[in-house]
């Protein structure tokens, strides 16, 4: 029926299991009040693509007894849910049932994203302006005289006022801010430059003067707030789509009180002592010791390792691990500060302190840029005073200077090829953080990889069994579906296509060895081969995963780590792009050779701690080279920071993609190579971009020193600068060409057909 | 030049009464899902 509902009800049975989602009790503790019984809860659902996504949730979200309103807001991926009552209703479950895993979000959106509107305001205001000051300019040009070019100037000037409040305070915030700290941006010529031109042009309108440069302050002002309203869009966008994802340390735990009563706690509050009850499916709160239960626990995202790990009452485990199969109680031995967690966190802080402080290029072409200008403005100032000893010609001049070397290209020359490059990337299901990022990733020379997660897919799948009949097939895949285990997935993903038709009895997960079930009049057994075959051949040393009837083995399952989509293909590239590859692992030796062998990389190393991977990549920043790390895990987390720029799947740890600086939601690798290229042409781009406006000063500034600029002229100039330079930078998409463009929308009105 | 008198205010009004009705659209939260409002035109409920 609809287009992404039907592939994401496929995966739910897997996913949905997998993901567990937080308690009754954690939604109840992070919804707002809003009075008279009524809640709201934020969640975030990253599966939402259209219309009929849209509908979906709306209405079955809506559909629940105890729910008053839904409202999905598509941009951000997320829906405000109103409900009433004492208890949270199963809207996440709920959701998981319909194909669409929610999660709660961290912050709510209280319905409006300030700096948005204020840009969106300052645009709307300057865009006004600039048309009905530029309409009353050209009447001037034409040669309107005496009282109505006067009159025409004391309109200008009334409605520029507006502009300069509004629009121009975002600039001399900056420029104030950037003066103050000792630095220069671009905004300080823009804020000396529109600052200067309308008071001047106020003195000119007072003494009748001729020239009156409000358009061009004005319009100056609109083309450099479209610049940055664009820049902020893009990575709101980034931000909103990256945040919200699984988060890896839950809002806080079910304690078990002294005489058995059971409350829930915050993660703040939580000091070690306490016993704390973690169903299958949370997280681990705090580092702790177990004390009862029986379960597996998912370390993937801390030790990048896939295999699951079987614990038992008296084990240690660590905060920010996943409890997958059974429940547990445990003894908290440390506070949520002093976790595990928050330890990386702390190295991932002395990583930052120790990263070469990278000035954006457009900051570095300002501090060159600004000087000269203001100089040049001074200089002939000064010549013009020597020359004919009248300072209102004189200043006059100057001021034409600085209006036509105002950076308005200079100021675009960048933000606009980054806009472009980030909305190509985000086409292609990469998000970028921030434009900065993008220039340190054209300078790259060394790529840098993880393995498990990043290379490979993290997650095993089945490699080879040897045949079974139709029955035995699909009380295997039954058993399989019925499991959150990872061996359980793979073989419920290899078989996705076998319908569920048997119908099991007494199924039941025993933590640590496998399920088992009954069907037929007998009991089958899918998990450790020593506990499946268990009542009749005991102390058999078969290893692995077995599919067994009444303790008799039917057939033994391989599983495989495999490389993620593309791997090859994209290494290849990046080698053809002429960098380095190597990767560091926490994985063992065997399991890293193996795919450093596949992928031909002949630099790897294998058993690497969180420490040494940061130590690694300074070692090779302090050797020249400019390293780009992929990662994902908590332990890539510092070594994403200690590079020069990092990288990470949507799949990574949270910690992991708030240290990436490119987080790339699609599966294939290819998304490095790619994000590569683009970051080379982008940054071609830019250098053109500045070249054309630097030739443009040369020629137009000689104009200006021999005061033959009219404010005609430098309307004329500024625009067609700016224009020029937004021009090169679309020529950044042209890479896909229009028919690809014109099929990709004919297939999206399609989709919403079917829908 | 009379006709300024009249002509002026007149285009004044009619620009302002657009910049309004941005920033109405504004305030009233029309900015803040593009992609939500491009996508429920075609749900018919």
């Amino acid at each position: 029926m609809t287009c992404c509902a039907t592939s994401a009800g496929l995966a739910v049975d897997i996913e949905s299991a997998r993901t567990g989602g937080p308690s009754a009790d954690e939604i109840l503790f992070t919804a707002k009040t809003l009075g008279d019984g009524t809640y709201q809860t934020d969640l975030s659902i990253p599966s939402m693509h259209c219309a009929a996504c849209m509908r979906s949730v709306e209405n079955g979200l809506t559909a629940l007894p105890s729910v008053t309103s839904a409202r999905v807001n598509l941009s951000t991926k997320r829906v405000t849910v109103k409900w009433k009552g004492e208890e949270a209703p199963a809207f996440i479950s709920h959701l998981d049932s319909m194909g669409y895993p929610a999660h709660l979000t961290d912050e709510f959106v209280f319905g409006k994203d300030k700096t948005l509107s204020e840009l969106l305001l300052a645009v709307g205001i300057s865009g006004f302006a600039t048309g009905n000051i530029m309409l009353l300019s050209v009447s001037v040009w034409s040669g309107a005289e005496g009282a109505t070019r006067d009159l025409f100037h004391w309109i200008s000037a009334l409605i520029a006022i507006p502009v300069i409040v509004f629009a121009g305070r975002i600039y001399f915030r900056s420029a104030w801010n950037a003066l103050r700290h000792g630095r220069m941006n671009m905004d300080v010529p823009i804020a000396i430059g529109v600052s200067l031109a309308y008071s001047t042009s106020l003195y000119e309108t007072i003494t009748h003067g001729e020239h009156a440069y409000f358009d061009a302050s004005v319009s100056l002002l609109f083309f450099l707030l479209i610049g940055r309203t664009l820049d902020h869009v893009m990575r709101d966008k980034a931000r909103a789509a990256v945040s919200g994802l699984v988060r890896l340390s839950p809002r806080g735990a079910v304690r078990i009180g002294e005489d058995g009563s059971r409350d829930y706690i915050a993660i703040g509050e939580i000091k070690p002592g306490m016993e704390l009850l973690i169903s299958a499916g949370d997280r681990i709160p705090v580092n702790a010791t177990v004390i009862d239960g029986v379960s597996e626990l998912d370390c993937s995202l801390a030790t990048g390792e896939s295999a699951t790990r079987h614990i038992s009452p008296g084990a240690d485990i660590l905060a920010g691990t996943h409890n997958l199969s059974g429940p547990l109680v445990i003894r908290a031995t440390a506070a949520a500060k002093d976790s595990f967690l928050a330890e990386m966190v702390g190295l991932m802080e002395a990583a930052e302190h120790g990263r070469g402080t990278y000035r954006r290029l457009a900051d570095r072409a300002s501090a060159m840029y600004s000087p000269v200008v203001h100089l040049t403005a001074l200089a002939t100032f000064i010549g013009w005073m020597v020359a004919t000893g009248d300072w209102h010609h004189a200043i006059t001049v100057a001021t034409a200077v600085l209006i036509i070397t105002c950076p308005c290209a200079l100021g675009l020359a960048v933000p606009i090829v980054q806009v472009v490059a980030a909305r190509r990337l985000f086409e292609n299901g990469i998000m970028m953080k921030d434009g900065g990022a993008l220039e340190r990733l054209a300078e790259i020379d060394t790529v840098v990889f993880d393995k498990t997660g990043t290379l490979t897919t993290g997650s095993p799948i089945l490699q080879s069994e040897s045949t079974l009949d139709h029955t035995q097939m699909r009380i295997a895949v039954a058993l399989a579906r019925s499991s959150v285990h990872p061996f359980s997935r793979a073989i419920a993903k290899a078989h996705s296509h076998v319908p569920n038709t048997v119908c099991l009895e007494d199924v039941k997960e025993y933590p640590g060895l496998g399920v088992e079930g009954r069907a037929a009049g007998h009991a089958w057994r899918l998990g450790r081969a020593s506990w499946a075959m268990e009542p009749f051949v005991p102390n058999r040393t078969t290893n692995g995963t077995v599919l067994s009837k009444d303790g008799e083995m039917l057939v033994s399952y391989d599983f495989l780590d495999v490389l993620r989509v593309d791997a090859v293909a994209a290494t290849g590239a990046l080698r053809e792009a002429g960098v380095r590859l190597e990767i560091l692992s926490g994985d063992r030796k065997s399991a890293v050779g193996q795919v450093a062998a596949m992928l031909s990389i002949p630099a790897f190393s294998a058993g690497v701690l969180p420490v040494d991977k940061v130590n690694r990549l300074n070692q090779l920043e302090n050797s020249g080279a400019r390293a780009l790390m992929v990662g994902d895990g908590i332990n890539d987390a510092p070594a994403m920071i200690a590079a020069h720029v990092s990288m990470a799947p949507a799949s990574a740890a949270d910690i992991g993609r708030s240290a990436a600086d490119f987080i790339f939601l699609r599966d294939s690798l290819k998304a490095v190579p790619l994000s590569l290229k683009v970051a080379r042409q982008a940054e071609r781009l830019v250098k053109q971009n500045f070249a054309l406006a630097i030739g443009y000063n040369l020629i137009a500034v000689p104009i200006a020193v021999m005061g033959q600029v009219t404010p005609l002229i430098a309307a004329i100039a500024m625009s067609g600068s700016s224009l020029l330079v937004i021009g090169n930078a679309m020529r950044l998409t042209a890479g896909e060409g229009w028919a690809t463009r014109f099929a990709s929308i004919r297939w999206r009105v399609r989709k919403v057909v079917d829908a | 030049m009379e006709t300024l008198l009249y002509l002026m205010p007149i285009a004044l009004l009619l620009g302002g009464l657009g910049l309004g009705a941005f920033v109405w659209a504004l305030r009233s939260g029309q900015y803040e899902d593009m992609d939500g409002a491009a996508a429920r035109v075609l749900v018919d409920d």
